[in-house]
């Protein structure tokens, strides 16, 4: 399977193994794209909690497809969101399923952000959409 | 170097960490071990490890003087007239859950149990689930813009229905000794049980039971530079018995037959099953190398240390402290910076500082914030770990901005 473009475009710009402060820079800038979550999008349902932010996961399915968004008050984090979601916009059902969000960080040199014992939301978050996609 | 700590070599893994470009200003959260711990453990196991207090054989003898010599050490270092006021526990946080259980029998219906808002949540859940089973009231005493429990409310909200007053010593968010003199001594006038937690006081100097003129004392030895896995409750000789058994097993029992046992006196019949043996030797050793140091150089070492951070955060622009810290430790926030950010980035650059809500959840919400950034100081910290934490923090906050 190939990967979504945008996902490939991340890969390129992430995987270049750049110093802390470039990712940062990279990472706020990837955050910026996110599209803006509305009020009504904001609602306790859609929070994912676990996080030293807050952030929420907006989920739904069309057509057999994923569609999501997402969104977070502290900006790093905003970037690891844009990280997720052009990896997993438009997948099908049970692509998604299959997805190794984990293997997906590794290959971005991001998969530190991932830790369990890191309360920054990104774990949080892998877990949440791994429970959508199992339909639980 | 500025302000340089004699004792950084007697804590292995500091300058491990420092090979793994790590500067640990997180030792409000745990501490690291001297020497002589690592070598009193590498002892009891490499030496022959034994039950406590139930085996007749030479290694089960030796453990448990090697376990009670722990105890007499505890006792010294807190000032307990005598070592059987010390009860051994798995942690602080069992330490207050079984005050919270062994006193549950004491409380009526409506009767009260004092806390202050700024407790951290060891010292605020186990009360505030006993109220809800006993259906007591849970009264919080309000804490000040400095960081102190407001005294003159404190004062008007412990009265004759107070049964029970918990209150930590040290904040571990705010970094602010609390008055516990005068609430001890209004609680005590009022007939109420007092706990303090000295979780974080007891590593900074203040640890005299008897001048504090509390009926319980709480505190964890992971944070006391000893090992994780142990935690102390020290009782008044006249306050102990009031404790009812509250874990069943080992060790604790007189005489058993199936429809019936009795039970211990404090301490061992508050030490159900196999204690942490190996922990309990080991914090021994390490009151052993803290006792054999200068207190008084140690203190003035962490107060030249903290002036240092207070001032450094001050320097800069659009810092807010969280209250008036007055030891070990600061917490703040930056004005338009997300603490997740910062958080991120200091971790990016080898700076373990603690993030978020520091187990104090109610506190945060109280003073208007989810979280805040906290360093933490330790003995073995130095001016070179808080010059890496600014220059790391500058870095951050030019790049966020």
């Amino acid at each position: 399977m190939s990967l979504p473009e945008q996902a490939q475009q991340a890969l390129d710009t992430f995987a270049q193994g750049k110093g802390w402060e470039q990712r940062a820079r990279l990472l706020m800038q990837w955050g910026d794209r996110l599209e803006p979550l509305t009020a009504a999008d904001k609602t306790e349902a859609n929070r994912v909690h676990g996080c030293e932010s807050l952030v929420w996961l907006v989920a739904e399915q069309v057509d057999g497809r994923w569609r999501f968004k997402a969104s977070s008050d502290a900006r790093l984090l905003r970037g690891l969101l844009a990280l997720v979601l052009v990896r997993v916009q438009g997948l099908a059902v049970a692509d998604l399923a299959a997805l190794d969000l984990r293997d997906w960080f590794s290959q971005l040199g991001l998969e530190r952000q991932l830790s369990p014992s890191r309360t920054n939301g990104l774990h949080a978050v892998v877990q949440r959409m791994a429970e959508l996609a199992s339909g639980r | 170097m500025l302000q340089p700590s004699p004792w950084r070599a007697d804590f292995p893994a500091i300058a491990a960490l420092q090979r793994q470009h790590q500067t640990y200003l997180d030792s409000a959260a745990t501490a690291q071990k001297p020497q002589a711990l690592l070598d009193a453990l590498a002892h009891y196991y490499g030496n022959g490890a034994a039950n406590v207090h139930r085996a007749q054989h030479l290694p089960g003898a030796l453990a448990t003087q090697a376990f009670e010599t722990s105890r007499n050490k505890v006792a010294a270092w807190l000032n307990a007239e005598q070592a059987s006021q010390i009860v051994f526990t798995h942690g602080a946080t069992s330490a207050l859950n079984l005050l919270a259980y062994g006193l549950a029998h004491r409380l009526e219906a409506g009767e009260e149990i004092a806390i202050s808002a700024l407790e951290h949540h060891a010292n605020l859940l186990p009360w505030q689930q006993l109220a809800q089973r006993r259906n007591l009231r849970l009264v919080v005493l309000p804490v000040d813009a400095s960081g102190h429990i407001d005294l003159e409310q404190a004062l008007q909200l412990i009265g004759p229905r107070t049964r029970v007053l918990a209150v930590s010593q040290l904040s571990n968010v705010l970094g602010t000794w609390q008055p516990l003199s005068a609430l001890l001594a209004h609680a005590r006038a009022q007939g109420a049980i007092t706990v303090v937690d000295g979780a974080q006081g007891v590593v900074h100097g203040q640890r005299d039971v008897q001048q504090l003129g509390c009926d319980f004392y709480v505190f964890s030895s992971h944070k006391l530079y000893g090992p994780d896995g142990v935690g102390v409750l020290y009782g008044r000789s006249q306050a102990l018995p009031l404790l009812r058994h509250w874990q069943f097993g080992g060790e604790m029992v007189q005489v058993a037959d199936y429809q019936s046992a009795s039970f211990r006196p404090a301490p061992l019949g508050l030490e159900a099953g196999t204690p942490p043996i190996a922990g309990v030797i080991g914090l021994g050793a390490t009151l052993g190398y803290l006792g054999s140091l200068d207190a008084s150089a140690i203190s003035a070492h962490e107060a030249t240390l903290h002036q240092h951070l207070l001032r450094g955060l001050a320097e800069r622009d659009g810092i807010r402290l969280v209250g008036a810290p007055d030891t070990a430790l600061a917490s703040f926030v930056v004005e338009g910076v997300h603490h997740a950010d910062i958080a991120h980035l200091l971790t990016e650059q080898g700076i373990a500082v603690r993030a978020g809500h520091h187990c104090a959840m109610p506190l945060l919400n109280g003073l208007g914030l989810d979280g805040a950034i906290r360093v933490s100081l330790g003995m073995y910290n130095d001016g070179d770990d808080l010059q890496r934490f600014f220059s790391a923090l500058d870095q951050a906050l030019e790049l966020l901005r």
